[in-house]
């Protein structure tokens, strides 16, 4: 218990705690709509487009010797991902292919791009950590990513919050909501763009695999659970809230890889989810 | 009429200014041509529908059907001609048109009960919480349609007829003036026909409102509707059914006259 206690005396502790929270929640509202609408792939989809940014923004830095904050691949690889998230939609709009295919021209494309920019970056030069990229650490966030964090998951909660009932409406049945005067073309861009800037911020953080989790495992378990979309909102938030919580408080006493305890541990709410179906 | 007029209004449905336009036609169809691509969807077709009453809108499959029910709300917008309702262009009064789309294209697996199904409508985006006043509007509206013991039933748990039921219900919840119903599928295990028409014209009488419905049912056209636009790209017949039912018409439509026997649920 005083083990427990005073993980919390520590500043990169109290950090994971607090950026965790801020993702679990945002991810968490995100996920509702993502999985509700069927694309669960758009995480995925991003997260690899962002790495197609962050390659860009790093190669830009390098040929313009930019330092300090300037050389911060975000400043490029949030446009980058927007963009990209626009295009999947409007993509998807323009031919009535599927979301997942949409995505996955996207996905090759960012990651193909991403390879070539790094690849005129001499070795020596090059500041992109692929590795920490793909799988991040939640332990590792800084006060300045923090601040990032912080900032951006308050505003994309606020925004989701605000549009809750009409996203809820519009993805319950688009043409209805549509007949109600609700702007269901508005809100589908919306819901990407916000996704979009949600996944390159915390991925650059927390990796690209603990976010798409974030965005997936928790809203999939809450909505095998929830009765409405009310509840599978609350439910997803909390699922996502108590996994960062006990994932990371399991990973400073059993000293096992914080983001894998935390994927895991939604994974077994979400079996334990598809498990109470079946009863 | 006049007191049904006066207890529509009562029930707080209609702000006073929207009455004004409710004395020209329901529906107002003006020379509209819809083409999607190369392909002409709907050609030159004109109609207008005084209120209160009860059109059915027939023709095979592919015939613009779905289409013009699109047009009336507003949903698209058509190439050339001009679509009214009430007097004002389609789509600028969503509050004062319940629509029951087809169930084929509903997803049925999203977490819902009959009752937030029913509160969508009154409200008009998805609801995080009900009101008492609401949940009493709402169940009133499922009693009305005989569902009342549905209000917290999960949507996947619903049957065809059950579904078809609650989204009536959500249609009539917010005291339409115009009800307006894509292909109510009657049969089996779907709300039964003649219970469907009893509610309708229910309602139709008791809220002066004007029906539209998109339908295969030749029969329930035939004896149910006050007028029964013929469509196949063109408007082939409009009127009372005796009218524009006729042999020639359907033979124009469905390019056989025996299809008006086929088609007819027994």
């Amino acid at each position: 218990m005083t083990e427990l206690a005073s993980m919390l005396d520590y500043a990169f502790m109290q950090r994971a705690f607090v950026g965790g929270a801020a993702i679990a929640v945002m991810a968490g509202l995100l996920g509702v709509f993502v999985v509700q609408r069927g694309l669960a792939f758009l995480g995925d989809g991003l997260a690899h487009a962002s790495f197609g940014g962050i390659a860009l923004g790093a190669l830009v830095a390098y040929a313009s010797a930019a330092e300090g904050l300037l050389a911060q691949p975000l400043w490029i690889a949030l446009p980058f991902t927007l963009a990209a998230a626009l295009a999947i939609a409007w993509v998807r709009d323009r031919t009535r292919l599927s979301s997942d295919t949409a995505i996955g021209v996207f996905f090759a494309v960012s990651v193909a791009l991403g390879v070539l920019f790094l690849s005129r970056i001499p070795p020596d030069r090059n500041v992109v950590d692929v590795w920490h990229l793909l799988f991040g650490s939640i332990l590792a966030v800084g006060r300045d990513d923090l601040t990032i964090i912080l900032v951006t998951a308050s505003l994309v909660t606020a925004l989701l919050l605000a549009g809750w009932s009409r996203l809820g409406y519009a993805t319950f049945d688009a043409e209805l909501a549509a007949s109600d005067g609700v702007p269901v073309r508005t809100l589908d861009y919306a819901l990407f763009a916000l996704a979009a800037i949600a996944v390159v911020v915390s991925a650059q953080v927390v990796g690209i695999v603990l976010m798409a989790a974030y965005l997936v495992i928790p809203a999939a378990a809450a909505r095998l659970a929830a009765r409405s979309l009310r509840t599978m909102t609350i439910g997803a938030v909390a699922i996502g809230l108590s996994s960062t919580i006990v994932g990371l408080a399991a990973s400073y006493l059993v000293d096992v890889p914080s983001g894998s305890a935390i994927i895991l541990l939604q994974a077994a709410m979400f079996l334990v989810a598809v498990l109470q179906r079946r009863s | 009429m006049s007191a049904a007029l006066e207890q529509a209004s009562a029930a707080g449905a209609q702000p006073e200014p929207m009455r004004a336009a409710s004395d020209s036609a329901a529906l107002e169809v003006h020379d509209v041509t819809v083409r999607h691509g190369e392909v002409e969807i709907l050609r030159d077709l004109s109609f207008r529908l005084p209120p209160r009453r009860l059109l059915a809108i027939i023709g095979p499959n592919g015939a613009g059907k779905s289409t013009l029910v699109r047009l009336l709300l507003g949903l698209i917008e058509p190439l050339r001609g001009e679509v009214k309702v009430f007097g004002r262009p389609a789509g600028s009064e969503p509050q004062r048109i319940g629509y029951v789309p087809q169930l084929k294209t509903f997803d049925r697996s999203f977490p819902a009960t009959a009752l937030e199904l029913v509160v969508s409508g009154s409200r008009r985006t998805w609801p995080a919480w009900i009101s008492r006043t609401e949940r009493t509007a709402a169940s009133e509206a499922l009693e009305r349609v005989g569902a009342e013991r549905l209000t917290n039933r999960a949507l996947a748990r619903l049957s065809g007829g059950e579904l078809q039921r609650a989204f009536l219900a959500r249609a009539l919840v917010r005291r339409p003036d115009l009800v307006i119903l894509d292909e109510p599928a009657t049969g089996v295990d779907f709300l039964a026909e003649h219970d469907l028409n009893r509610l309708l014209d229910g309602y139709r009488h008791d809220a002066a409102a004007t029906v539209v419905m998109v339908t295969h049912d030749l029969a329930a056209a035939r004896h149910h509707a006050s007028d029964v636009l013929v469509l196949n790209r063109v408007a082939i017949g409009f009127g009372p059914p005796e009218r524009a039912m006729t042999a020639a018409c359907l033979e124009r439509a469905y390019g056989h006259v025996g299809h008006d026997h086929s088609s007819v649920v027994p």
